[in-house]
């Protein structure tokens, strides 16, 4: 088997975090392989530098025997790469034949194209009529399109990004009889997913990526779902002491919570006991903002889906639910849970003003900012030259130690944080977990909605993941192992746990 | 070649000296511009500077700094509060006008009568007026997300018809020898806004300026609107975190700004213009955008642009009269001004370095 693609040693780093680091593997000629790995495992990161829409720090690729570093995806599919996305780029008032004419350098004229399309599309038992327009069409359809387009290009390497997700069982089926019929002909095939059993049963090789890093290459059908959730997921498990924590009453009761937006939560509910810690697991970008959005008060819900020691809060904004002792930390440190502009004593009053008594009766009280400031970051070892420093000049660990300690020294009946440690070094992250634990210790019920599964493991009571905005039914994270998490987390819901074939 | 790096922050330096910079280059320009029309610039740029202050005749041009001055600074404390949050009243100039007809009718509704009531309930009139021309962008904005900036400036044309169509119509002066414009609100003593001390310029405009200065120091420093104002300007996200609601900053940071526009209007129709014309609005409404951006959205600095922008008017008026320069030299100096000072202004935000 000739390989088509190679990649060898290939990194790129964001702003605090090492999204790929030394990858390396190959896909060969007439060969489906799976890019296998966790939400923000670096997948996306990767194929993106295939594409050419990022690139690499450091590390090679070759595409045919050639040196690939596509400048732009254009170059990329000059060269014979091509991908069908997870959201399709259709103009939904064009026909089928205009939105393919409008992805092409130079399209042919209109009816050697519609006749193209015919063709390839019953070669590929991909039916679609030409002429349809896109608003008729199911998403199953949409991605016809998608893949056509490609198909025309004739790729040598072509990749779908969970290409599944939107496809009914049966239309799954048609993609994967068209996907082997490519492959016998020669294109490679970089299939990525995360649902486990699509992997065993059609792909040749699977590629598996944690934390950045490739973990092995591996025969999915050679191996369990489990064996292949646990490479996924890592397999070392912490010890978590949970001494000293006993939860007790139910403080906060979710239900029926909704919202509208690009990611809705769709019927979230959940419920908070004093000295509690629950972990929502599963991607950004899943309603993890929203949620957090919901809970703070800056975006109110409904009547009665949000209640706290029997005190409706849906109705109420951020502020006033601070003064019942809800308190939140937003994901994004620069901007919204801190103004990098303000210096950390005013930025003490975004939060903290009614709690820590700083604004009385519409007057800022500057000197005690400054000293509640400083007491933070004393008890937090905020690394600051003091609180006169503009937020926007501490580095990410820093900030968030600030942030995080804002809140709790706040005493929250209820604190609600969102990724509390992404971009964070070891030591500040260890920190800011110790101090949800002691806040936990102290009766008070904690929300950690994370994208890291080690921190939830080691931190939370309870576990539940959220994805596409909704939340599945929270477990004791005691006794729950590590293949199930994957599992909850790939499929979205506890329920597909019962899928796996022992 | 050379290439800009953001700062971290602002250096309080560079926030100083910008301002500065963009009057001397003003300064310079403009002399070149002179130089280039057959004029002397060093007479040209003297006279419009020095000689209002200092010159021959400076005691009849001292005292028109504070005439205009005033109301540059008061319609300039309402922008500056806007501006911090991120709210662009465009349309002053249209609320100063409406404020200046409403206080105006008050007073000729009331004429004859002499009261003890009629002036101050001109007041609250002429503030009303420019507060509720100021809430529509501010109701158009928050219902149905239409954009302040045009809204606000576009009503600044429907309020100069409607002062023609006062001046012509309703708010004519009935012995006026069917002349257009209002009777004349300085002779009619229960309603004028007259110099406070003798020939030093100050009227109630003049006393309303210094309050509106120190009422906008003490908000921006000291009270939480003040900070919510800020916090909404620089991270709109964060400010709804901290709880402040969009909407109701966009009305009360349009609404105030209105009232002091309308204010502003009052005096000067009751003061000053003395009546109603068609061409009631003279500018101060723009102006007042530069003097805001001039003196950094800080009250200190909007006394001080507010008194530099005056002297630009008292001294564009002078060389006209003296050396014969177009009267169109005004607005190029004050254009000059506010595109040099934006222009300056990136070397607070960047620093230049050499690219390597």
């Amino acid at each position: 088997m000739t390989d088509v693609f190679r990649a060898e040693g290939l990194g790129k780093t964001y702003p605090g975090v090492r999204a790929n680091d030394d990858i390396g593997f190959s896909v060969g000629r007439g060969e489906i392989h799976a890019l296998l790995g966790e939400n923000g495992a670096g997948k996306s990161t990767l194929v993106k530098m295939i594409y050419g829409l990022v690139r690499p720090d450091e590390g090679r690729m070759v595409l045919n025997g050639q040196p690939h570093a596509p400048a732009d995806p254009r170059a990329a599919r000059a060269a014979g790469v091509a991908m069908v996305f997870q959201h399709f780029s259709l103009f939904d008032a064009l026909t089928v034949a205009e939105n393919v004419a409008l992805g092409m350098e130079n399209p042919p004229p209109r009816a050697d194209l519609s006749r193209r399309i015919s063709e390839v599309s019953t070669a590929y038992g991909l039916p679609l009529n030409p002429a349809r327009r896109i608003a008729s069409l199911s998403a199953g359809e949409r991605q016809r399109v998608e893949i056509i387009r490609c198909l025309l290009q004739d790729p040598r390497l072509l990749i779908m990004d969970e290409p599944t997700s939107v496809l009914t069982p049966q239309e799954a089926e048609i993609l994967f009889a068209t996907l082997r019929q490519l492959a016998a002909q020669g294109t490679a095939i970089l299939y990525i997913s995360h649902k486990l059993d699509e992997i065993r049963s059609h792909c040749d090789r699977a590629t598996i990526l944690r934390h950045g890093k490739v973990v092995g290459t591996v025969d999915p059908r050679a191996h369990s779902a489990r064996e292949l959730a646990a490479m996924m997921v890592g397999a070392e498990m912490r010890i978590i002491d949970r001494s000293g924590r006993v939860p007790g009453a139910e403080i906060l009761q979710v239900q029926d919570l909704s919202s509208s937006g690009e990611m809705a939560l769709k019927d979230v509910a959940l419920t908070l006991r004093a000295g509690e810690i629950l972990g929502i697991g599963g991607v950004a970008g899943n309603g993890q903002e929203e949620l957090l959005a919901a809970l703070s008060g800056e975006d109110p819900t409904a009547p009665g889906t949000v209640i706290m020691d029997g005190t409706d809060l849906s109705a109420m904004g951020p502020e006033a639910r601070r003064r019942l002792g809800l308190l939140s930390a937003p994901e994004d440190r620069l901007g919204h849970a801190a103004v990098p502009e303000f210096s950390l004593s005013e930025n003490t009053l975004l939060t903290a003003g009614a709690r820590q008594n700083l604004v009385r009766h519409g007057l800022v009280d500057h000197s005690a900012a400054r000293r509640f400031a400083e007491a933070v970051i004393n008890a937090f070892d905020v690394r600051t030259p003091g609180p006169g420093t503009a937020a926007g000049a501490l580095s990410g660990g820093n900030l968030q130690k600030f942030v995080i300690g804002r809140e709790v020294l706040g005493k929250p009946r209820v604190l609600v944080v969102n990724q509390p440690t992404w971009g964070v070094d070891a030591g500040a992250a260890a920190a800011i977990r110790q101090a949800l634990l002691d806040l936990a210790g102290n009766e008070a019920g904690v929300i950690v909605i994370s994208q890291d599964l080690d921190e939830l493991l080691e931190l939370s009571d309870r576990f539940c993941a959220l994805n596409q905005g909704r939340l599945s039914a929270p477990r004791p994270t005691e006794g729950l192992t590590i293949e199930e998490i994957g599992l909850m987390l790939g499929g979205g819901h506890g329920m597909e746990v019962g899928h796996v074939p022992a | 070649m050379f290439r800009l790096e953001p700062r971290a922050s602002a250096p309080l330096g560079w926030q100083i000296a910008t301002p500065i910079l963009a009057v001397l280059a003003t300064m310079f320009v403009g002399g070149l511009l002179f130089a280039a029309m057959g004029f002397d610039p060093v007479a040209a740029i003297r006279t419009i500077f020095w000689d209002p202050l200092f010159g021959p005749a400076a005691g009849y041009s001292r005292p028109q700094l504070l005439v205009k001055a005033g109301p540059l600074i008061l319609i300039a404390c309402g922008l500056a509060l806007g501006f911090r949050a991120g709210i662009w009243n465009i349309g002053a100039e249209g609320q100063y006008i409406i404020g200046a007809i409403c206080g105006a009718a008050v007073a000729l509704a009331a004429y004859p009568a002499e009261a003890f009531w009629i002036f101050p309930a001109m007041i609250l009139a002429g503030a009303l007026g420019g507060w509720a021309w100021g809430m529509i962008p501010a109701l158009l904005r928050n219902w149905f997300g239409a954009s302040e900036i045009l809204v606000s400036l576009m009503l600044v044309y429907v309020a100069q018809k409607i002062a023609a169509w006062m001046a012509f119509g309703p708010m004519k002066n009935p012995e006026g020898f069917n002349f257009p414009g209002s009777r004349n609100l300085q002779q009619y003593p229960a309603a004028a806004n007259p110099e406070l001390i003798a020939n030093s310029g100050l009227h109630w405009g003049g006393i309303a300026a210094i309050v509106a200065l120190a009422a906008t120091w003490f908000i921006m420093s000291r009270h939480v609107l003040g900070f919510q104002v800020r916090t909404a300007g620089a991270a709109p996200r964060a400010a709804r975190f901290a709880g402040v609601r969009p909407e109701r900053l966009v009305a009360l940071c349009l609404g105030v700004s209105g009232a002091l526009a309308g204010l502003a209007g009052l005096f000067e129709v009751a003061g000053p213009a003395g009546q109603i014309t068609e061409s009631f609005g003279s500018g101060y409404g723009f102006t007042a955008i530069i003097v805001a951006f001039l003196g950094r959205l800080h009250p200190l600095g909007i006394l001080l642009a507010g008194l530099l922008m005056a002297l630009t008017y008292i001294g564009g008026e002078l060389a006209q009269m003296m050396l014969n320069l177009p009267a169109a030299t005004v607005q190029v100096f004050q254009g000059m001004l506010l595109f040099f000072l934006l222009g300056f202004d990136l070397l607070t935000r960047y620093r230049i370095r050499r690219r390597t």
